[in-house]
């Protein structure tokens, strides 16, 4: 078995193919120097892996590392903005690994329509993305209710109390979630394409508020600023909203299914 | 390379400006993890070919995608959303 395998960035059409210069100083992952793979008028960006760390068992043993990953994606990151700076760019799941050239070469020109019609899709456009987070609803003060009367029992009081802070602390929700309904609904009015992701686990985001809404929108670069003022306007007391990007067209270049992918798999 | 995380750099990247190693790790794992093309065939390996649910952070990772079922290299549909 052989000891490396092509591990596989981003792919671009030939035509637009970013200046060998974008790529100067630019590592890939495990450090490697990033090289073009073109074929069948489409290029694919790749670089030199040790299947000593790609293989399928050390790489389990690696996702478990969170540094490993972070560096990993990081890398593929860079790589993928590198180009993406210069071209209409479809990015590559994270971790794509082939045989060797020869099989990139047999994959671009198998996939050679689908690459064609996403890249014409993202032409000129940017994802952004867009994160809203109930912001903590303030803790009512203590005397509320004192205004009413005072009935005979104070455990009923204090029920009393109790639920009308739990009404509204749920009110306070359920006017964010609307809210965060709202703010994806006026960005997709803008936007060429969108997408939710799941919510942020707080363990990786680091953030204890809720978030109601991890959107991802592709937008024409003519109405970027567009977008932008528009986001600022949808900002106000109750949610917060975070903006990221630009970012490459990650979460909008889903392919097709491969018409050849049963052969394919039935190959190896 | 700093390992800062900035998940508040929302004005920066508005503008374009957040540097790669600045970005923060959980925005680029949505992405990476739940986007990006998929291809099959001809692969040594494929993140989706990595059962990703025992330990913590596999199931950390998971919970960026765990929407979808787990993946043997066949593309799902996705959501229209």
């Amino acid at each position: 078995m052989a000891d490396s395998g092509t591990y596989l960035y981003a792919v671009t059409r030939e035509e637009d193919r970013a200046d060998p210069a974008v790529l100067e100083g630019v590592t890939g992952v495990a450090g490697a120097a990033v090289r073009t793979v073109a074929h069948a008028g489409l290029v694919a960006y790749v670089s030199t892996v040790p299947l000593e760390q790609f293989g399928e068992e050390p790489l389990r043993r690696s996702l478990e590392d969170l540094d490993w990953v972070g560096e990993t994606a990081r890398a593929h990151h860079g790589v993928v903005e590198a180009v993406a700076e210069s071209s209409s760019t479809a990015p590559v799941r994270l971790v794509t690994v082939y045989g060797g050239e020869d099989q990139v070469r047999d994959m671009l020109a198998r996939r050679h329509e689908e690459f064609s019609e996403v890249l014409s899709q993202v032409a000129g456009r940017r994802e952004w993305g867009v994160k809203a987070y109930a912001e903590r609803a303030a803790e009512p003060p203590p005397d509320q209710g004192a205004d009413e009367p005072a009935s005979s029992s104070p455990g009923t009081d204090y029920l009393k109390r109790r639920k009308a802070r739990l009404r509204s602390r749920d009110d306070a929700w359920r006017e964010a979630a609307g809210r965060a309904e709202d703010i994806h609904a006026t960005l997709v009015a803008v936007a060429v394409a969108s997408r939710r992701h799941r919510p942020q686990d707080p363990r990786l985001s680091g953030r204890d508020e809720v978030m109601l809404l991890n959107g991802a929108y592709l937008v024409d670069d003519d109405r970027r600023a567009e977008f932008a003022a528009t986001l600022d306007e949808l900002r106000g007391p109750g949610v917060q909203i975070e903006l990221t990007g630009p970012w490459a067209p990650y979460s909008f270049t889903q392919l097709g299914p491969d018409p050849s992918a049963a052969e394919a798999r039935g190959d190896t | 390379m700093t390992r800062e995380m900035a998940p508040r750099g929302a004005e920066l990247a508005a503008e374009g400006r957040l540097p790669a190693e600045r970005v923060a790790l959980v925005d680029l794992l949505d992405r990476l993890l739940s986007g990006g093309v998929v291809i099959t065939g001809d692969l040594v390996l494929s993140i989706a070919d990595i059962d990703l649910v025992r330990i913590s952070l596999r199931a950390l990772i998971m919970s960026v995608r765990a929407s979808e079922p787990l993946e043997t290299g066949v593309r799902h549909e996705q959501s229209p959303l």
